[in-house]
């Protein structure tokens, strides 16, 4: 699904953040991407995104070499990935239902055609009670969780999180783990950008470790 | 994707809710836009460039009937030249005049009605035997006729040796280059207004689309390709161009029929005829009009393709 050979990345002349990547993400493979702060998890996840291009090396994304593509065939890609950014990146003239609801709308479905799916959703993450509420008045971990919402809401074949529980006690942790979990046993790849080692323990999980900008993998 | 199954076996956990109909907001928020500042620009520019349509068809329309109005007479003069009668040379002149065909009606102006047209310069009671002021005679020609002037010219100066002929031509090519020059002034005014509201289009939807950076960003992450960005922002630029467009075309219609109402009210007074004499009626033509109302859409549209260009052109920069 996903192929990175020989990556390098650096931000316009500064030093390479990241050097010779070469790994694959298998369909429907489950993993954690963690790493000492500044490693270089997030820009690694923008690279799975195509937000960033690298500087060097092959990305291969659902079979396409990125650097061929052009914008709209990327935006096609990004139908397929869902992400979930450290700054959840919530509309906030939207309601909470609407913020879920984004990735549906950008397909062009009806409303109706989604809605049940949307609300069933909410209620699973916990904010049943806040759909029509504001992203302004929602605490950072109810934003967190809408964000995870919208991210899983299309069933993407990947999913990127970053730090997707870094906002939310560890009851709810385990619950959005067991989300990432289940949406994973349904066929999505997920990846998931974490410093929490308890969130870790919790799945047997394979690791890419990201140390001084190389990748070391644990099956 | 829907191979996948269901997204998670909530089980019992699964709440039952009603769905309803919700009503959607807007993706790009219709005040995160400074419509009313550019509904008073596109209103502004249209209005500019409707009056500068609208003078330059009246000019037009006015230049056309002077010109179809003086094409269709010639005017003969005939000088008084020593030992000639110019009372016999100008009857002589007439008749030669009126032997022509294609000439319809020939006028003599008679001594007094020579001395009244001189009136304003040189006051009343004046004797024209005193001065040697030439006859005037207008003679009209069939409107599309063909008229061979060299041989009209000789046969009035065979009768009348001291007449000269002048069928105006100097005079309507004159009018013609001040028509030409007052339209080209027109299409000149046209483009610059033209130029104007596609600049301040631009800066209007750069505007629009750096307030609204984290709007495009999250919909770039949700899978949205430019076209569909675009299209978002699009239609409220096309609103807004179309409520410009129609208050400052609506508004120049309005000036332009006030203006016939008000030439009306001024006819018979010497100003509203100087003006009459100067641009008819005043009055635009229906087809005059709907050129106003053309022009009105295609400033909306103009609009809309400058900020349509803008969007892209800004897509790019922010991926």
């Amino acid at each position: 699904m996903v192929r990175f050979e020989n990556v390098g990345l650096r931000y316009g002349l500064g030093p390479e953040i990241l050097r010779d990547l070469s790994f694959q993400i298998p369909a429907h493979s489950f993993q954690f991407l963690t790493g000492p702060s500044g490693a270089g998890k997030t820009s690694l996840l923008r690279l799975l995104f195509l937000s960033l291009r690298p500087t060097r090396g092959l990305v291969n994304l659902f079979g396409h070499d990125v650097s061929l593509l052009g914008k709209d065939e990327i935006a096609d890609l990004r139908k397929r990935i869902g992400i979930v950014l450290q700054d959840f990146r919530l509309l906030d003239h939207m309601t909470t239902y609407e913020n879920v609801a984004l990735p549906f709308r950008v397909m062009g479905r009806e409303e109706g055609s989604y809605r049940k799916e949307v609300i069933d959703l909410l209620k699973w993450v916990g904010l049943g009670e806040r759909m029509d509420a504001l992203p302004p008045i929602l605490s950072g971990g109810e934003k967190q969780r809408a964000a995870i919402a919208r991210a899983v809401i299309s069933r993407p074949q990947l999913l990127l999180a970053d730090e997707p529980t870094g906002n939310v006690d560890p009851t709810l942790g385990r619950r959005l783990l067991r989300l990432f979990i289940e949406l994973n046993k349904s066929g999505t790849a997920v990846i998931i950008a974490t410093h929490d080692i308890t969130l870790m323990d919790q799945y047997e999980a394979r690791r890419l470790v990201l140390h001084q900008g190389r990748l070391h993998i644990y099956e | 994707m829907d191979q996948h199954g269901p997204l998670v076996d909530l089980g019992k956990e699964r709440p039952q809710v009603p769905a309803r109909a919700r009503n959607l907001s807007p993706i790009v928020p219709r005040g995160s836009i400074a419509g009313r500042a550019l509904v008073a620009v596109v209103a502004i520019m249209t209005f500019l460039a409707s009056v500068t349509t609208g003078t330059v068809l009246l000019v037009s329309a006015s230049a056309a009937e002077w010109q179809s109005e003086v094409a269709s007479e010639i005017t003969i003069q005939v000088r008084p030249a020593a030992g000639r009668d110019l009372d016999r040379d100008t009857a002589a002149a007439v008749t030669a005049l009126g032997a022509q065909s294609g000439i319809i009606e020939v006028r003599p102006f008679s001594k007094e009605e020579s001395a009244k047209l001189l009136e304003p310069w040189l006051g009343s009671g004046l004797s024209l035997d005193d001065l040697p002021v030439p006859r005037m005679i207008v003679a009209r020609v069939q409107p599309g006729t063909a008229l061979d002037l060299a041989v009209l010219r000789k046969a009035v100066t065979q009768a009348a040796p001291t007449a000269s002929v002048d069928d105006h031509r100097a005079w309507i090519e004159r009018m013609r280059s001040m028509t030409g020059a007052t339209v080209l002034a027109g299409i000149g005014i046209l483009a610059l207004v033209i130029v104007t509201t596609i600049i301040s289009v631009s800066f209007a939807t750069r505007g629009a689309m750096a307030a609204n950076r984290p709007i495009v960003e999250v919909l770039h992450f949700v899978g949205a390709g430019d076209r569909y960005i675009a299209n978002r922002f699009l239609r409220h630029f096309l609103r807004l161009g179309l409520e410009g467009g129609l208050i400052g075309g609506g508004i120049a219609m309005l000036g332009f029929g006030f203006s016939e109402s008000i030439a009306g009210w001024f006819s018979g007074t010497p100003v509203g005829d100087q003006f009459a004499a100067l641009l008819g009626t005043f009055a635009l033509r229906p087809s005059g009009y709907l050129a106003l109302a053309a022009q009105a859409v295609l400033i909306a549209a103009i609009t809309a393709w400058a900020s349509r260009r803008t969007l892209f052109a800004t897509l790019n920069e922010i991926d």
